[in-house]
């Protein structure tokens, strides 16, 4: 068994990798240029496998790449057609669990879950929607939390902290009602370099900075000048769900 | 036996609507109603987004006309954020707006005349319905039918270069504009190949008004008594008294050209201009309080435009607006039919001013955005292709709606339309036993010489086609024909 650290030899999709034994495996496959969705995920920040994108097959087993650290002889696949349905589900999951309403939000373009819709050439989602009634929080004077849009990733609770690592958000609720929020004891020191980080941490449009919206012309997002997983794949990678 | 006739759907026309004229036992029209059918709702559902996203939700309502809404939003935004109306965004702000704004004027004027309401004139309001459609018009009239659908594309891809996208752009946001126009964008318009360029577009806007003109010289009798009816006329105007469509002051006259409303501010409209629900349409009645619901209607739109304004600032179209002007000896137009005249006058000048504007530096300027102090209401007026555009939001002290008005051009002609319809009723169906197909597409000419935007009035989904049902004095339906 290898030592944690140690180089030891893994197959993904077929192919013999060198890695360090104890590397997540999402950060093994974007090394070596294999694009692995993800949504939860954020590079430098523990991972949860909360939205579990970046499910993928380890020695037939189906594991979250983002929370799986690579051990010697691992056989790992990621991008067999079971791979790419599951994952398609999840993202039609999120999307009839929500309200997302792409063509007036103004972070399309710039978002991740809106940008995997388009890579799995999602149309119609095959599950009913749920519509469910949820409300826009708008009285923190710099940030609008727009429930409607929110995946629950939890990357704004992971990521924005104080000097001390206290969380400025924090889930409240249960069930189908939790939601994020605002953690009220620190919500004086929330300014606004906090709230952009906050709003660049968000995969999608459930927090936005107030007044200032729609400030990037159509065709200059992020998105649209490059399509999410090409900044990681080779132009010989082939696509998800080619086989 | 007394009958009512139900023409649905009126084609033609954007949206849904439908025609009912409901007849005695002596076959007199006694009664004939334009119902709008559908409903929308964005001002119900727009209430606790954000104020900002308003220009880019709003424009929703509407595929053809989007870039009115869009404005008209962001100028009542531009009051909230602090940037005053008009002139207080930066030069570059204001240029580029006005540049995508008579774009869209181009675009729409042209799809209109050309696919809409060309087949009338071409073939005749009687000829059969198989070739009296655009598909008709370019069997028998190629170039007109190219020249329509090019001058569309240039418009078109003009609001591409100023909003991003052709349909639903993201261009003007509160204080200003997210992007000015580019050298290399300004050069492919002003160096395009033919025919799109703007020089080019103005050629053939004059080539439209020749067109018609000459269908004018010989069908004079048509084109001056159909659907002739005296009404107010309401539209922006510029200061000095000018056709401006992007922003101005309300300036109302009635038939005669008295002036009832005199460049009111339009932050006010709603001390000015009050609305009317009647329970058989969901569009309502807007009407000019002085005056009260009975005689305060009134008409807007291209003809009430040049009822309105005192010259038009540009030459070519200031030459035609004086020979069109001349045909009622300086007075105010009250001829339905004169409403496609007055459409491709206008056509001209937003050729004129697209042709201006892109050789204007401002439009490569850097300032985008203006802001100032904030407040908690605004109103944006802007004259959209089929008339004047109102939009009034009120926001909390969250940033979030909590009142949105919109009266849209097609709403404010509905009174109009409703004339219009039951004056071509009274025409063309008094006494007749039998109801046909040109008599159908009568009462539609007259309404779509307006150039109605069912959907945007109604805030209603679809296109839109016409019924016409024929009632007994029981008002039992008897008969019932269906276009679309």
């Amino acid at each position: 068994m290898s030592t944690n650290g140690s180089v030891i030899r893994i197959i993904i999709d077929g192919k013999e990798y060198l890695s360090r034994s104890g590397v997540y495996l999402i950060d093994v496959a974007r090394e070596n240029r294999i694009f692995i969705p993800t949504l939860c995920n954020i590079s430098g920040v523990k991972p949860r496998g909360a939205c579990r994108m970046c499910t993928v097959s380890v020695n037939g087993r189906y594991m979250t790449a983002c929370t799986t650290p690579v051990s010697e002889g691992m056989e790992i696949k990621t991008n067999t057609p079971d791979l790419h349905d599951l994952r398609k589900a999840i993202l039609e999951i999120m999307f009839v669990e929500g309200n997302h309403i792409c063509p007036v939000c103004e972070k399309s373009g710039n978002c991740d879950l809106q940008a995997l819709a388009y890579r799995f050439q999602i149309l119609v989602p095959r599950f009913p929607y749920s519509f469910p009634k949820r409300t826009i929080d708008a009285e923190n004077p710099l940030l609008v939390k727009d429930h409607n849009r929110c995946i629950l990733c939890k990357r704004c609770i992971r990521t924005i902290k104080d000097e001390q690592g206290r969380s400025f958000f924090a889930f409240r609720k249960r069930g189908h009602k939790l939601e994020i929020s605002i953690a009220h004891h620190l919500k004086d020191h929330l300014n606004k370099e906090i709230a952009q980080r906050a709003v660049d941490v968000c995969p999608t449009g459930a927090l936005l900075k107030k007044e200032s919206g729609y400030n990037i012309p159509i065709s200059e997002r992020k998105y649209e000048r490059t399509p999410i997983g090409s900044e990681i794949e080779s132009l010989k990678q082939s696509v998800i769900g080619d086989q | 036996m007394a009958q009512k006739i139900t023409i649905e759907p009126v084609t033609r026309v954007e949206g849904h609507g439908k025609v009912t004229i409901h007849l005695d036992e002596e076959g007199n029209v006694v009664r004939s109603r334009l119902h709008i059918v559908e409903f929308r709702g964005f001002e119900r559902f727009i209430q606790g987004r954000p104020y900002w996203e308003a220009p880019v939700l709003v424009q929703r309502l509407c595929g053809i006309c989007p870039v009115s809404h869009h404005l008209a939003a962001a100028k009542a935004l531009d009051v909230v954020v602090g940037a005053g109306t008009g002139h207080g965004l930066s030069h570059t702000a204001e240029k580029v707006r006005r540049l995508m704004h008579y774009a869209q004027i181009f675009q729409s004027h042209a799809l209109h005349f050309f696919h809409l309401a060309s087949p009338d004139l071409l073939f005749g309001v009687d000829a059969d319905p198989k070739i009296r459609n655009i598909i008709g018009v370019a069997r028998v009239n190629k170039g007109l039918a190219v020249q329509g659908v090019m001058m569309r594309k240039f418009g078109q891809e003009l609001i591409q270069a100023t909003a991003g996208k052709k349909i639903h752009g993201t261009g003007a946001i509160p204080g200003g504009v997210n992007k000015n126009l580019t050298e290399e964008e300004r050069d492919a318009f002003t160096k395009g190949a033919a025919p799109m360029n703007p020089g080019a577009m103005v050629v053939w806007a004059e080539e439209a008004i020749d067109f018609f003109k000459q269908y004018y010289k010989k069908n004079r009798e048509f084109i001056d008594t159909f659907s002739v009816f005296p009404s107010n006329h309401l539209s922006l105007v510029r200061k000095d008294g000018a056709l401006d469509l992007y922003h101005g002051n309300i300036r109302a006259i009635d038939s005669e050209g008295k002036v009832i409303l005199h460049d009111v501010d339009y932050q006010e409209y709603f001390n000015y201009i009050h609305e009317e629900v009647r329970s058989w349409s969901y569009m309502k009645f807007p009407y000019i309080a002085e005056l009260g619901e009975a005689d305060g209607w009134y008409r807007v739109g291209p003809l009430a435009r040049l009822n309105t304004c005192t010259f038009i600032p540009t030459p070519l179209a200031q030459k035609e607006f004086e020979q069109y002007k001349a045909n009622t000896i300086g007075k105010p137009n009250n001829m339905c039919m004169h409403t496609h005249y007055a459409r491709l006058i206008e056509l001209l000048h937003a050729a004129e001013v697209i042709r201006d504007l892109l050789n204007d530096p401002d439009l490569q300027g850097n300032e985008l955005v203006r802001r100032g102090e904030k407040k908690h209401e605004g109103v944006g007026v802007i004259e959209a292709p089929r008339g004047t555009l109102f939009h009034h939001y009120r926001i909390n002290d969250n940033d979030q709606i909590e009142m949105a008005n919109l009266i849209v051009s097609t709403t404010n002609n509905n009174e109009p339309m409703n004339r219009a319809v039951n004056h071509v009723a009274k025409t063309m169906m008094t006494g007749k036993k039998e109801i046909t197909e040109p008599m159908m597409n009568a009462v539609e000419v007259a309404i779509r010489a307006y150039d109605p935007c069912l959907s945007c009035a109604t805030h209603a989904l679809g296109q839109m086609p016409l019924e016409v049902s024929l009632f007994d004095a029981d008002d039992q339906m008897i008969d019932r024909k269906k276009k679309g």
